[in-house]
């Protein structure tokens, strides 16, 4: 929360009370799409958990062919571009452009490794002719992170949006750098599912 | 959102950020380095405990949860609600169904 010092400073610079509210919406708009994206997701999660229910062996006997090392890089790339994604915003906030383009630069970077990094993933299962149809384990990974993977691909188009309005001097002082929060919010939920996809596809105990 | 009207202005810095990475970092290897033990059933509740705290983590610091107002909370925890009740009864249907005989 900021002081009353902060508060006027920020006035000083001439955006009305209109500003603020239009900057407190969008990041409440995303929240609620973000409700919408983990029910998305959710109905993904609830037939993994009826199938695993049911067939217990085969989600073991099956995991166990998926890469643990190739998905644990996957996840510590993700946690880190979630990081810098964080970094940008604060960034932005400061109204540093140099920074802010530098860290949604890297932000981009990690968000294409882990997409290259899944490419090697899917042709070595493709390779060992394992398909979506293989099984219902083999089903749901494809699924669920393909779905993931789309994301991963839509938040590398917002990033590179946001580093083009950077670019173009979109945030400067005075300016509002809702964008690179909102856009932000979205790239944490990616980081956020995979949190979760993690464990349950590759980690079966 | 009224209430505080330069709610964007909490400056996060590089020393929360990191120590926030470095501590998903760490859960990311605890909850690796713990499949070499069996826990039998808890093996997925502890990982799904460990995954929580992470997303958590991310939700409150990264996506600044922490300081936002009580009604983005209440739209944050609602999905989750309704995926608690999804995810909950089908758990359940799936363990006490019983065969029918015809």
């Amino acid at each position: 929360m900021s002081t009353t010092a902060q508060h006027a400073e920020s006035h000083a610079h001439g955006h009305g009370l209109g500003e603020t509210v239009t900057h407190n919406a969008a990041k409440f708009g995303m929240w609620l799409f973000l409700g919408t994206e983990i029910l998305l997701f959710g109905g993904l999660f609830a037939a993994y958990a009826l199938f695993r229910a049911k067939y217990p062996d085969l989600f073991y006997e099956s995991h166990k062919k998926l890469d643990i090392s190739l998905g644990t890089i996957n996840t510590i790339v993700l946690i880190f571009s979630s990081f810098t994604m964080a970094m940008a915003v604060s960034a932005a906030q400061k109204r540093n452009r140099k920074w802010l383009m530098i860290l949604l630069g890297v932000t981009f970077i990690c968000a294409a490794a882990f997409g290259v990094n899944k490419y090697f993933e899917y042709s070595a299962k493709f390779h060992h002719d394992i398909f979506p149809d293989t099984n219902i384990f083999f089903a749901l990974y494809f699924m669920m992170t393909g779905l993931h993977m789309l994301h991963v691909f839509l938040g590398m188009g917002i990033i590179l949006a946001l580093i083009i309005m950077a670019k173009q001097g979109r945030f400067k002082e005075g300016n509002r750098y809702t964008p690179v929060e909102v856009g932000g919010l979205y790239w944490h939920l990616v980081d956020l599912i995979w949190i979760y996809l993690f464990p349950l596809l590759y980690l079966i105990g | 959102m009224s209430t505080h009207d330069h709610s964007e202005e909490h400056h996060t810095g590089l020393r929360v950020y990191g120590a926030v990475c470095l501590t998903l970092f760490v859960l990311t290897a605890v909850t690796v380095y713990i499949t070499k033990f069996d826990f039998g059933d808890m093996n997925i509740v502890v990982a799904m405990i460990i995954a929580s705290i992470k997303a958590g983590i991310v939700a409150l610091y990264f996506m600044h949860l922490k300081f936002e107002d009580k009604l983005t909370w209440i739209y944050a925890l609602y999905p989750l609600f309704l995926l608690f009740l999804l995810i909950g009864f089908t758990i359940i249907e799936t363990f006490t169904r019983v065969p029918v005989i015809r």
